[in-house]
């Protein structure tokens, strides 16, 4: 650096604003933006990521007291949208239009330019041949010799123009503008992608929704167990139809040496669609890999499970519950399901069972009862009991699927040996102290559903397929520039031609040789290997 | 469709031969290198090598001279590449850069391309009997990407050598091809069986083959990559120092001809791994509800994409040819093997098919 004050001209804000734009549209700068990219999205692989489980975040956080809260400000548990990734890509976006706009009016001109001028020394392009016709032997004059080359350059796709440089005469040729196009059309096709994700964002909703068989989902808010709409999502918009679960399958592995036996390997749903837009309802099968498209949503399977049909009378013997109920199981391949059934309904107490249900019971001595197949061989259900107050009054709105019997005084326990154990031969017990009975009735399956809409998808999906084309073309029409120039001198025609390619083109040499060919094919000349 | 359990035995049985194999081959190449670095050097300073574009003259022209000459000239890198002279000189300790059979021969060498030409055949059986006695594509868990995978750079590397001289990277291809199968018989041995019903989609067959095809050939650009390194550096001591060592990298050509090939190849994977990560996000849309989600194997697969992307972008990139470039390929290829072994087996997602 030099010691001397130095005094910068004074850029103003245009200036500045002229500078960063240039700066951005650097291909340098492009380079280490796209660089960025995938490096700031390494941590989204490693920290759990609230869009895909929040509950894991909770669990993150909880188990790192210290790092956690930083790391939640420093947005690692929300990386794709985050200030820093946003900022980023969107960086990178800008500096894509910066580069696109500019390379597409250039190239806009340059298809409706003639190609370039001929260069005075032709023998210094990568490719250069030449070919001497004897005057003795061969009569062509100069002018029809270019005609003939510009004729076949124009066969092969190229643009001609024909110059007439006085003591001589060339033609210049280009043509693989396509390759251009391509690429402008890939760098657009990136924004256009990016425009369906936000749109998608913005007025798509998603939700959730479990279904027993025999239910039926009408497509409302309030028949959503979860639903939760993109960021300018009105609710007004969700349009009619309703989907009836007829029944549920599932197929299992029976082939006794197979490593997957006993697993289940399809899963096939029948439902009711009734699209309530004036068409006749419909039966179809919802499967994994193959959703119901109704009205622009789409249902989708994603879960399925046993609901045991229980009934429960109360100590006045009325039915205080009489339904299916829904066992949630975590993962075991034998289907142990976890059932939470609230009773508040009955009287004089309120009543919670809390238990499992296992689709092949195994009782066996000394120890609790397992599932040994995830097919219904012998569902059983294995219950404690409760009786007490659930808590429901007091407004706070509880989970389904869990239930606090803390305050409560248990009436069937496993530790009491008073454990209830239902099956198909006993389907029903009697709860100590006259408080009731419960009745196993029966067995459903239900099926777990995710749904969705998404209005940016057709977008996102034109937008890849124009892109994937796009790059094709990029990288596979190649861009050339020939000239061919004659000049008469002693020896005879001396015709020198010359190639050169704009951009990536390991096959240039071949079309030298094309050329070549076509050259003596029309010139009638004989080629001797030396 | 129950399970054919005989063919199931007979694919295992021959995955293991091929990966034996295979290891014969890279014994072969290794020895290649060794021995015939040395009688290349000698058959070269005893043949004068005429590299002079012949004019054409009228009616002659010399189809191998011009084809020659073409190379040198044509395919340079922008701003990258040597000064004629100095190129000249690096031209005379390494291989043609146009990559076709000439020059003494090498029987080591083809005892290499004849081992790995059986291995393939042998590994053929093998995954195909694997899909038969399955009744489906054998690409559905960690073992079967890695033989699959194997099986499609034994292809690709054997298809490539029929059109050029690649033999130089055989040790490293034949080796690669040997860890891949012994990291599935040792690391990932899953017995034949039914797909979970997530992967029951001919999105299976589409997605995943082109995905598996990419890491192929990002397999033999990577080791280009790591050729076109030691290479470079080779090339710098033989113009500064004018030291002519590392033999074996005789039989290698130029740094800037590994580039050039490498980034053809790479090209090629480019637009193999889009179509993966479209076709990925139309069978996500299809099975999850959403065509992207940034599950982890997305995550990583676009970090790939990206890698690549840029890698490409470099080739335009005053600064960022040549060795930049190589280490670029490198980084993409790191990737590609943590997407599929770290992510498959350690990460939670989506993705987690691997069998274990």
């Amino acid at each position: 650096m030099s010691s001397e004050k130095q005094s910068a001209p004074a850029l103003g804000f245009v200036g500045m604003l002229r500078w960063a734009w240039t700066q951005l549209t650097k291909m340098n700068t492009a380079m280490f933006l796209l660089l960025m990219v995938a490096i700031a999205a390494v941590p989204g692989s490693i920290y759990p990521q609230r869009i895909q489980d929040t509950a894991k975040v909770t669990d993150y956080i909880n188990a790192h007291p210290t790092w956690g809260p930083i790391a939640d400000k420093l947005q690692l548990f929300d990386v794709f949208s985050s200030v820093w990734f946003s900022a980023i890509y969107l960086l990178l976006f800008i500096s894509l239009i910066g580069c696109v706009l500019p390379r597409a009016t250039k190239h806009f001109k340059a298809m409706k330019a003639a190609p370039a001028r001929t260069p005075k020394t032709l023998s210094r392009l990568p490719q250069y041949r030449s070919i001497t016709l004897s005057a003795s032997t061969q009569k062509l004059p100069m002018s029809q010799a270019i005609e003939d080359a510009a004729e076949i350059l124009k066969k092969r796709g190229y643009r001609v123009e024909i110059r007439d440089e006085g003591k001589s005469s060339s033609v210049g040729a280009e043509r693989g503008y396509l390759r251009e196009v391509g690429n402008i059309l890939f760098h657009t096709a990136m924004i256009g992608v990016l425009i369906g994700v936000a749109i998608g964002s913005l007025f798509g909703y998603s939700g959730q929704k479990i279904m027993v068989e025999g239910d039926t989902f009408v497509n409302s808010l309030i028949s959503y167990d979860m639903f939760s709409p993109g960021t300018n999502y009105n609710q007004d918009w969700l349009k009619p139809y309703s989907a009836t679960l007829e029944k549920m399958d599932v197929t299992y592995d029976r082939q006794k040496s197979s490593p997957t036996y006993g697993k289940d390997i399809d899963y096939a749903a029948q439902v009711k669609v009734d699209p309530q837009n004036g068409e006749a309802p419909y039966t179809q099968e919802l499967k994994v890999n193959k959703p119901i498209r109704v009205n622009g949503a789409s249902l989708y399977l994603i879960g399925n499970g046993y609901a045991p049909i229980i009934k429960v009378e109360d100590g006045e013997g009325n039915i205080a519950y009489e339904g299916p109920v829904v066992s949630l199981f975590a993962g075991d391949p034998n289907y142990t399901s976890s059932v939470i059934l609230k009773v508040p309904d009955s009287e004089p107490d309120q009543l919670a069972f809390v238990g499992m249900f296992l689709p092949t019971g195994v009782e066996q001595e000394g120890a609790p009862p397992y599932s040994a197949d995830p097919a219904p061989a012998n569902p059983m259900l294995v219950l404690q009991s409760y009786t007490g107050d659930l808590g429901l009054d007091n407004g706070v709105p509880q989970n389904v699927y869990v239930v606090d019997t803390e305050k409560m005084t248990p009436l069937n326990t496993m530790a009491m040996g008073n454990g209830i154990i239902l099956d198909t031969q006993n389907t029903q017990a009697k709860l100590p102290d006259g408080k009731g009975t419960i009745t196993f009735e029966g067995l459903k399956r239900y099926v777990g559903m995710d749904i969705h809409y998404d209005p940016g998808k057709p977008i996102v999906l034109i937008s890849a397929i124009l892109a994937f084309l796009g790059l094709i073309i990029s990288l596979y029409v190649p861009r050339r520039r020939v000239w061919v120039r004659a000049h008469e001198d002693a020896d005879g025609l001396k015709i020198e031609y010359a190639l050169l390619a704009r951009g990536e083109d390991p096959r240039l040499m071949d079309e030298a040789d094309k050329l070549t060919e076509l050259f003596a094919r029309r010139w009638d000349l004989e080629f001797v290997e030396q | 469709m129950e399970i054919n359990e005989t063919l199931a035995q007979w694919s295992e049985i021959l995955m293991v031969v091929a990966g034996f194999a295979y290891t014969f081959a890279f014994i072969a190449f290794t020895w290649d290198l060794a021995v015939n670095s040395r009688a290349t050097v000698q058959a070269e300073e005893n043949t004068v090598q005429d590299r002079e574009l012949v004019g054409a003259g009228a009616r002659t022209r010399t189809a191998s001279s011009a084809r020659m000459a073409g190379v040198e000239q044509g395919t340079g890198a922008r701003g990258a590449g040597y000064k004629a002279s100095a190129m000249a000189k690096i031209n005379e300790h390494v291989a043609d850069a146009d990559m076709r059979y000439d020059g003494p021969r090498r029987p080591a060498a083809r005892i290499g391309v004849a081992l790995m030409a059986v291995a393939a055949i042998i590994h053929a059986g093998g995954v195909f009997s694997r899909g038969f006695a399955a009744h489906r594509v054998p690409w559905g868990n960690m073992y079967e990407f890695l033989t699959t995978g194997a099986f499609l750079v034994a292809i690709i590397f054997l298809l490539v050598l029929v059109f050029r001289d690649i033999r130089f990277v055989g040790t490293i291809v034949s080796g690669l091809a040997t860890l891949m199968m012994t990291v599935a018989s040792v690391v990932y041995p899953t017995p034949v069986g039914h797909l979970v019903p997530a992967l029951q989609s001919y999105w299976l067959v589409i997605h995943v083959s082109i995905a598996v095809l990419a890491s192929a050939i990002f397999t033999i650009t990577f080791s280009m990559a790591v050729l076109q390194l030691i290479q470079d550096r080779r090339e710098r001591m033989i113009l500064e120092e004018g030291k002519t060592g590392w033999a074996f990298m005789r039989l290698v050509p130029s740094a800037q001809t590994l580039e050039n090939f490498a980034f053809r190849l790479n090209a090629v994977a480019f637009v193999m791994w889009t179509f993966t990560l479209a076709a990925g996000a139309i069978w996500a849309e299809v099975a999850w509800g959403r065509y992207w989600g940034w599950d982890t194997k997305e995550v990583w697969t676009f970090i790939i994409w990206v890698v690549y992307a840029a890698y490409l972008h470099a080739r335009a990139t005053r600064g960022w040819t040549g060795t930049r470039s190589a280490w670029l390929s490198i980084v993409g290829y790191l990737c590609v093997i943590f997407n599929f072994s770290v992510v498959n087996v350690f990460f939670s997602g989506l993705h987690s098919y691997s069998g274990l």
